[in-house]
């Protein structure tokens, strides 16, 4: 796994910085920008002047000349030219906020959220977390030009109200061919208003994931533990469809979704035949899943029926169908071509019998958070790899 | 976690359920239950009696179901409201663009003397029976009126291809009319291939015209049926179609059955002949040559009940060659399946409400007589002009569209509103069809209880849904066809 926070080594400051967001520089650029940049000392220890911050990877070689310095953790290391991280004034905690070389980057913009779902994989804060929304501005304007995918997610991105459509107007204005990718539960559509700001950043490249786990109020409320949670988000995704937003619907598939997945598939091909794709995404055991892992575990296999059953009516009804993190030893074969392999890079780990599996490059893989529960099925596929599974597309 | 609330805190504040509207039917000890806009679903006896006597628990796995197809809502839901009539909404929304296809007569002379025909004329007096070039640029003239985005101008007969100079000049005029209109605009000739040569097919090929023709099973049997000097009007046309297949394309021709006492019994011979002939799609048409049911006025019901067997094994072996591998489509099941399944109407003349006559397609005679459809054209050459609404000399395109002759049959047969169709469980996937039924009592709603349109379609629905809920392979297969 790769790490997405640390604490630096060490932090002699003189001063506190004067801002969070640093845009990392690895190669000697002459331009007149070196005052906001960071540059990272390389394996040659050569660290050309006027940097405002210079950083130092856990063992290499450090930069002296009595400027800001900060040591890395080992886990960031990796660190390099175009990542994008946030630092604390004290040069202390050091945020990845966006790494060049992964094609999943996902921004985060605030931990709070007016549900609580059984199975979050961040589990909603309280406190106010304003400066996450105020850094993605500051992300947006240090993004190279040419970013291909952009993703937001929080919490809940819409609790800002204006914040995130100004926000999402930027990322438009300033990366107009990247297609943006938004996590929301919803429920702010339902307000005409918003759906029409919303509509108003003028993005065909902006979807907006929305995540439904019933087919009527009663299970789609417990799961995400809001009272009155349907009858505004499928509302919200009513204003959406209206004003012609592109939109994805995301199940998360457990306990208590998946016997449920045949109805919610009908539900959406009936009510919602509009929408651009649904992801059907496999449970992953972090965050508040752990938690409630009695609640909330089912082996896969053990919705084999049902899963067949939701995306051949989907399939039927022309609805772009796919499967995310799901181990393909797991489901029946019929499903495979609609599997997207997770890529992001630092979630994937194996488990050991996937060494001799043969469709290991087209697994979605394991998360690093299976050792916390992990189905007792999974079998290495023996033989001839089949072909590729389809590749995210956004 | 004292954080999370259980499942009982998300039910429903009380069992104050509304019935929303829908309509059930008792099958086989179940009872089928289909909401406003037809989506279905089956519920036990006892299950229905705890819906019917209002006793419905704050939530259980039927409450969720009931609520998740909009049978019932909580007190103050608007939700499934709104989505039905968003539903509904998407049903009807066909009705504003009315009349797609547009049927030329080119001529009712044909070379064939089949005996449930009852418009062709075995004559060569061209003057007399074939549509002219005046006559044919009125009823393009109405075509282009037609609020519908897609039209398709269809050349029927008699043989058409006795009059392909018309067709020519027509198809010719058509394109010219539409750079400046912009329609999607397509040609179908209905054909028998008889006459099938390199001048028809090097101008459908120039014009994208497609062919459709018949085809009514195994060589003796269409034969039988449809004698033609030389007695080879299978051989004809099974050579036209792999003629036109190998020259213009495979999915250019379609072939049409019609199904005579002869054919009973015969069913999988008839589906094999067209799979022999790499055709993916088949109507396996009812046993009514239109004439004689009209004649006899009483037998249809006892007719419906030995078309039945027929349909039902034709569908299963449908069924079991796409389970292997064969590709095929019965074509009503799936028309009936687009409204089963979808929220969408074909606006299938015979299976839709209101009516397709005149507003899904409409016929121009030879003559310039104008009929709300084909069976209404075919009543006329027996003698009764009801479904004449006009002439293209002498009445406008306003006349026509308004005429009692339409307007009457179209708001009389209206399905919702007729009884017994309106408590119907498959209303929604049924239609009306005012021509058959004042044909056979004399009034455009009929009889439902003896009317064999009702027997024959209550049957195939209940046959279908009975497939679907069987397997879910069948499922699968439906769902295809549906989604076409
Ligand atoms: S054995 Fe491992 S790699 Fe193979 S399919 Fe299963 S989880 Fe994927
Ligand atoms: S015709 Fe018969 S099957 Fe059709 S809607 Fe009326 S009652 Fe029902």
């Amino acid at each position: 796994m790769i790490a997405l926070r640390g604490k630096a080594l060490s932090a002699p400051l003189e001063e506190p910085l004067g801002h969070t967001v640093w845009k990392i520089v690895d190669v000697a650029t002459a331009n007149s920008q070196r005052g906001s940049r960071a540059f990272v000392v390389g394996e040659d220890g050569e660290a050309p002047e006027g940097f405002d911050l210079y950083l130092t990877r856990s063992c290499g070689p450090s930069a002296g000349k009595g400027e800001a310095v900060l040591r890395l953790p080992p886990e960031l290391d990796y660190l390099s030219g175009d990542d994008v991280i946030s630092v604390s004034d004290d040069g202390q905690r050091v945020r990845v906020l966006w790494r060049h070389e992964s094609r999943q980057n996902s921004v985060l913009l605030t931990e709070r959220c007016n549900h609580y779902c059984l199975m979050c994989s961040q589990p909603p804060k309280t406190a106010n977390d304003d400066r996450l929304l105020a850094e993605a501005f500051e992300l947006m304007r240090l993004l190279p030009r040419g970013t291909s995918e952009i993703g937001f997610t929080g919490g809940e991105p819409t609790l800002y109200g204006q914040g995130v459509i100004d926000l999402l107007r930027l990322c438009r204005n300033l990366h107009p061919e990247a297609q943006v990718h938004v996590l929301s539960n919803g429920t702010r559509f339902a307000d005409p208003e918003f759906a029409a700001a919303w509509a108003g950043i003028d993005n065909p490249n902006m979807m907006v994931g929305i995540p439904i786990y019933g087919a009527e109020p009663a299970r789609h409320d417990y799961v995400v533990q809001a009272e009155g949670a349907f009858n505004q988000t499928i509302p919200g995704i009513l204003n959406l469809a209206q004003l012609r937003q592109r939109i994805e619907i995301r199940v998360v598939l457990h306990k208590l979704t998946a016997p449920a997945l045949p109805e919610i598939a009908e539900f959406i091909a009936r009510n919602l035949p509009f929408v651009y794709q649904v992801a059907l995404m496999g449970l992953e055991m972090i965050g508040l899943a752990r938690a409630n892992i009695p609640e909330l575990w089912i082996d896969p296999t053990d919705y084999a029926d049902e899963l067949v059953e939701a995306v051949t009516l989907l399939d039927r009804n022309r609805i772009h169908t796919m499967i995310y993190n799901h181990q393909l030893c797991l489901i029946p074969r019929s499903m495979w071509p609609y599997t997207v392999r997770s890529i992001s890079d630092w979630k994937n780990e194996y488990h050991p019998e996937c060494v001799e599996c043969s469709v290991k490059d087209e697994c979605g893989g394991f998360f690093f958070s299976a050792k916390y529960k992990v189905s007792e099925k999974i079998k290495a596929i023996p033989g001839e790899a089949p072909r590729e599974p389809a590749l995210l597309e956004l | 976690m004292a954080k999370f609330r259980g499942p009982l805190a998300f039910q429903a504040p009380s069992a104050e359920w509304q019935l929303l509207p829908f309509r059930f039917e008792r099958i086989n000890g179940k009872v089928l239950v289909t909401n406003l806009v037809g989506e279905h679903l089956f519920l036990s006896a006892e299950d229905f009696d705890q819906l019917a006597r209002n006793e419905l628990p704050t939530d259980s796995p039927l409450v969720r179901r009931l609520r998740a197809k909009h049978v019932i809502r909580e007190g103050a839901d608007e939700l499934p409201v709104e989505l039905l009539a968003i539903k509904s909404r998407t049903r009807y929304r066909r009705l504003a663009e009315f009349t797609s296809l547009h049927i030329f007569v080119a001529s009712l002379r044909c070379e064939h003397s089949c005996p449930y025909c009852q418009v062709s004329r075995q004559s060569s007096d061209k003057g007399a029976f074939d549509m002219t070039w005046e006559t044919a640029a009125l009823g393009l003239e109405s075509a282009f009126r037609s609020p519908s985005q897609n039209i398709k101008i269809e050349f029927q007969g008699g043989e058409p291809l006795l009059n392909f100079e018309l067709i020519e000049e027509v198809v010719a005029a058509a394109e010219v009319r539409n750079a400046s209109e912009g329609k999607n605009l397509g040609f179908v000739i209905a054909t028998n291939l008889a006459l099938l040569d390199d001048r028809v097919i090097d101008f459908c090929r120039a014009h994208d015209v497609y062919i459709s023709t018949s085809l009514d099973g195994p060589a003796d049997l269409h034969n039988k049926n449809r004698p033609r000097p030389g007695k080879n009007s299978w051989e004809l046309a099974t050579a036209g179609i792999q003629r036109v297949r190998e020259e213009l394309g495979v999915d250019r021709v379609s072939a049409l059955m019609t199904t005579t006492r002869s054919s009973l019994g015969r069913v999988r011979e008839i589906i094999d002949t067209y799979v022999e002939l790499g055709l993916t799609s088949m109507f396996l048409r009812t046993l009514s040559p239109y004439g004689f049911a009209i004649k006899t006025k009483s037998f249809d019901a006892y007719d419906v009940d030995h078309w039945l067997p027929f349909y039902e094994e034709g569908l299963d072996y449908i069924i079991e060659l796409n389970a292997r591998g064969v590709p095929m489509v019965e074509q009503y099941a799936a028309l009936i399946l687009k409204k089963m399944l979808t929220n969408d109407d074909p606006g299938y003349v015979d299976l839709t409400s209101p009516s397709g006559i005149g507003i899904g397609a409409i016929v121009y005679n030879y003559d310039g007589d104008v009929y709300a459809s084909d069976e209404g054209r075919m009543l006329a050459e027996m003698g009764d002009k009801k479904f004449r609404l006009g002439n293209l000399h002498q009445d406008s395109y306003e006349e026509i569209m308004l005429s009692d002759a339409l307007l009457a049959p179209l708001e009389e047969s209206f399905a919702p509103s007729a009884p017994m169709c309106q408590d119907c469980a498959f209303e929604t996937y049924c239609g009306s069809d005012p021509t058959y039924h004042y044909a056979t009592t004399g009034d455009f709603v009929g009889r439902k209880p003896t009317s064999g349109f009702c027997r024959r379609n209550m049957a195939i629905f209940k046959l279908l849904l009975d497939r679907y809920e069987g397997d879910a392979g069948t499922r699968a297969l439906f769902q295809t066809w549906a989604g076409h």
